[in-house]
């Protein structure tokens, strides 16, 4: 149950809500189910609340995984 | 945009699927089950399965929330709107599903119903806060990915005071799916359906971390592998599924680290553990009475509660004799084997589940395989 | 009679009644906007000649909501709606007539914003609104405004495009940017507050066609891409002429924020509208002098080969996605709705 989008986020607001930013957009959600981000965070964004923070490291280990799994003989 | 693009990459995709090829056994098939709308939409949209090896096989579960939605249940919220003239929130893929009597929550607008489309929980509230002298009700639907943020506006809503709203809660669990398909006669005694392997659901593993499959991989001695969002998420998974069916191994594998853990989303997980508790039962269309696998809103919570509120019972209301839905959603059938398929079942007319949401078997079928066919 | 009062007053119902009121509101705002001499003479209809040649004539109803959104209005999305539909037609379009249902209620500010919008975009595009109707209903009845345009243009000989006319071998060149609009929209609507840089892409595209037709007088297609985007228009056409598409995902101009507005709210840009742009389809060795053209006129500059005409019974378009993998782009069912699923 799925639709779900990273985001950045763009700004810090009042009452646990944030601005996020996909593709130029911004958009307004709510930051309710996650503790401590920050601006600069990526969160997974599913129908107007970020459900969990996007791990950047974890992100550039995965591409590199597909990308070894090409060079494989 | 960042985090989405590059896990889209078509030269990568390329890579990954030769790498499949190379490493599936010609001497043997997989059969591979994923149950997340997302992940059934991404291999339709982009053409994955065009990509594997005739050997890999990939099934659709019952990933969808709406699809799995039983008629009964919209029929009540239908009520809810029309007979006792509450506003009806709802999120945008619920509107169209038709129910009985020739209606939809979209066809019960035209009739006068005051049927509200929202995009987050939070919508509601606000939609409470503006209407005042009117009953409000959130029609609340989805796996765990969605009913966290139920959770968050019930507790904002008893915070607020908000009398005159309330939600109809039914919010559904996805392992008790699974365990459902893989207790199915079909596939424990008579061994109709080689399940090999599952591809976890995304968005809901965020949520309940990847320890709750850990049961299935042992249990059943199947694979299971988190996947992301993406379609190079959907591959990558493949090729770890068909390493360890391949290695004789049966783990949880989780593909999508940037955003799943082994515990989850510890916080939404207290608060959900805080409004809701389960029911003993609930009706899942295509697949009947499915034990523990839906939740209820808790007692502390009642006045929030719509189906305490306003005594909702449903009935249940079977489908279309000729439906194949409960066979395709554990993968016994395929769309085409249905008779309805495209005859009398279509997106427009959708007589089932599994043609009901964009993301059902059948409905993604419908647009993007239906020209099709391919060997099993 | 007291002028009308644009900073307070309000349309009601005595405005389409036909009297002094409604005399007064033709007047003051629609003769004074549209400023021409058929509206002068206040006659029921318009008279003028026409040039030799076959006539085209198109009508358009807008019940657009909201009235005003970033790059348009209703009053100017109903004059460029209609134009474009004349010069789909291959025609130069010529005159319009304008018929306006009024809400009982709705500010004469309002009214007056949509009308101004609608004489600058017909100046703009040199065609003047020669004659119309004005009605108003109940309070409850409708969006504040809607209006209805209709269209006359001339055909000028050996250009003919129509629907049943796209032959396997054909291009399928779109002229821009695809989902602007409707996306504009949508970041207005209540329910979907975001902020994005985007504007409605509505414009006049009967100049982008005379400069097409004037290096391809045979284009076979052309049509704009409103309602149901860009998959519906080419299920229409593949339909008619009973020919299947293969379109490339990769050449398809779409700004990232449009594709960031799609992912947000779950919707596929092929199916979001359009109503500055058009696709065009035309014999293979004609392609590439038309979208030269398209690219050196300011409404076509991101003009690009979207695909091909190819022998289908079944009159799938279908794409090929940047995967290699091929889906079908079927017709839409029912609306477009954001989905979270």
């Amino acid at each position: 149950m799925c639709l779900a989008i990273p985001a950045r986020v763009v700004e810090l607001l009042p009452d646990e809500t944030a601005r996020v930013e996909v593709g130029g957009v911004r958009k307004e959600c709510s930051l309710a189910l996650v503790d401590g981000v920050a601006v600069g965070d990526y969160v997974v964004l599913h129908v107007g609340y970020a459900i969990q923070r996007l791990d950047a490291a974890e992100a550039e280990r995965t591409l590199a995984l597909f990308a070894e799994a090409g060079l494989a003989a | 945009m960042k985090y989405i693009d590059e896990f889209r990459n078509g030269a990568t995709a390329r890579k990954l699927a030769q790498a499949i090829a190379r490493e599936a056994d010609p001497g043997r098939r997989y059969h591979i089950m994923e149950f997340c709308g997302g992940h059934t939409h991404a291999i339709a949209r982009y053409g994955i399965a065009d990509l594997l090896p005739a050997n890999v096989r990939l099934i659709h579960g019952p990933g969808c929330p709406v699809c799995v939605l039983p008629v009964g249940r919209i029929d009540a919220a239908i009520a809810l709107a029309l007979e006792h003239r509450a506003i009806l929130c709802s999120y945008g893929d619920t509107l169209r599903v038709p129910a009985s009597e020739q209606l939809s929550l979209m066809k019960a607008k035209a009739r006068g119903a005051d049927i509200r489309m929202i995009y987050a929980a939070s919508d509601c509230l606000k939609i409470a806060a503006g209407n005042p002298g009117r009953v409000v009700v959130f029609f609340a639907i989805g796996f765990e990915t969605t009913t966290p943020p139920t959770a968050v506006v019930i507790q904002q809503a008893e915070r607020a005071g908000a009398p005159n709203f309330s939600v109809f809660c039914n919010h559904v669990l996805t392992p008790s799916a699974i365990n459902h398909i893989l207790e199915s006669p079909e596939v424990r005694a008579y061994g109709t359906v080689p399940l090999d392997a599952f591809i976890g659901p995304a968005h809901v593993s965020t949520i309940i971390g990847s320890q709750p499959y850990e049961f299935f991989a042992e249990e059943y001695e199947k694979p299971v592998v988190i996947a992301g969002f993406e379609p190079l998420d959907v591959l990558q998974a493949v090729l770890m599924i068909v390493r360890q069916l391949n290695d004789g191994r049966a783990e949880v594998e989780n593909e999508f680290t940037r955003a799943v853990t082994r515990e989850g989303n510890a916080k939404a997980k207290r608060l959900v553990a805080e409004v809701f508790e389960l029911r003993r039962s609930f009706e899942w269309r295509g697949l009947g009475e499915v034990p523990y696998s839906a939740l209820k809103i808790k007692e502390r919570y009642r006045r929030f509660d719509a189906e305490a509120r306003f005594g909702i019972g449903t009935r249940s209301v079977p489908d279309h004799k000729a439906c194949e839905c409960g066979a395709i959603l554990r993968g016994v059938k395929r769309p085409e084997d249905c008779k309805l398929f495209a005859t009398a079942c279509t997106p427009e007319n959708p007589m089932g589940s599994c043609m009901v949401s964009s993301e059902g078997a059948c409905a993604a079928h419908y647009s993007y395989g239906r020209f099709r066919s391919r060997a099993a | 009679m007291k002028k009308l009062d644009f900073k307070r007053g309000r349309i009601d119902l005595t405005h389409g009644a036909g009297g002094r009121a409604a005399a007064q509101l033709v007047a003051e705002l629609f003769r004074a906007q549209f400023d021409n001499a058929w509206l002068s003479a206040a006659n029921d209809g318009a008279c003028f000649a026409v040039p030799a040649g076959r006539m085209v004539m198109a009508t358009d109803s807008h019940v657009v909501s909201p009235l005003f959104f970033p790059g348009g209005d209703i009053g100017s999305l109903s004059v460029h709606g209609t134009i474009n539909d004349v010069a789909m037609m291959g025609a130069k379009p010529l005159y319009l007539a304008a018929g306006f249902i009024l809400e009982e209620g709705l500010p004469l500010a309002d009214l007056r914003r949509v009308v101004e919008s609608m004489a600058r975009a017909a100046r703009d595009a040199g065609v003047a609104i020669v004659t119309g109707d004005t009605k108003v209903v109940e309070q409850g009845s409708g969006d504040g405004v809607f209006v209805t345009t209709t269209g006359v243009g001339v055909v000028p000989p050996g250009v003919g495009p129509s629907a049943e006319r796209a032959q396997p071998g054909d291009r399928v060149i779109v002229s821009g940017t695809l989902g602007d609009h409707g996306v504009a929209i949508m970041s207005q609507r209540e329910n979907l507050g975001f902020a994005t840089a985007l504007e409605s892409d509505s414009a006049a595209l009967h100049g982008l066609v005379e400069a097409m037709l004037a290096v391809a007088p045979d284009i076979h297609c052309l049509r704009d891409p409103t309602r149901g985007g860009l998959a519906t228009a080419l299920n229409e056409l593949a339909s008619q002429s009973g020919v299947g598409m293969v379109i490339d995902e990769a050449a398809l101009p779409i700004r990232t924020e449009v594709a960031g507005a799609c992912e947000l709210l779950g919707l596929d840009p092929l199916y979001v509208a359009n109503e500055g742009k058009l696709v065009a389809i035309c014999a293979e060795e004609d392609a590439a002098r038309v979208l030269a053209a398209m690219r050196a006129h300011p409404l076509g500059r991101a003009a690009a080969i979207a695909g091909t005409v190819v022998e289908d019974a079944r009159r799938f378009v279908q794409m090929e996605t940047s995967f290699g993998g091929r889906r079908v782009v079927d017709w839409l069912v029912g609306e477009q709705l954001p989905r979270i699923c």
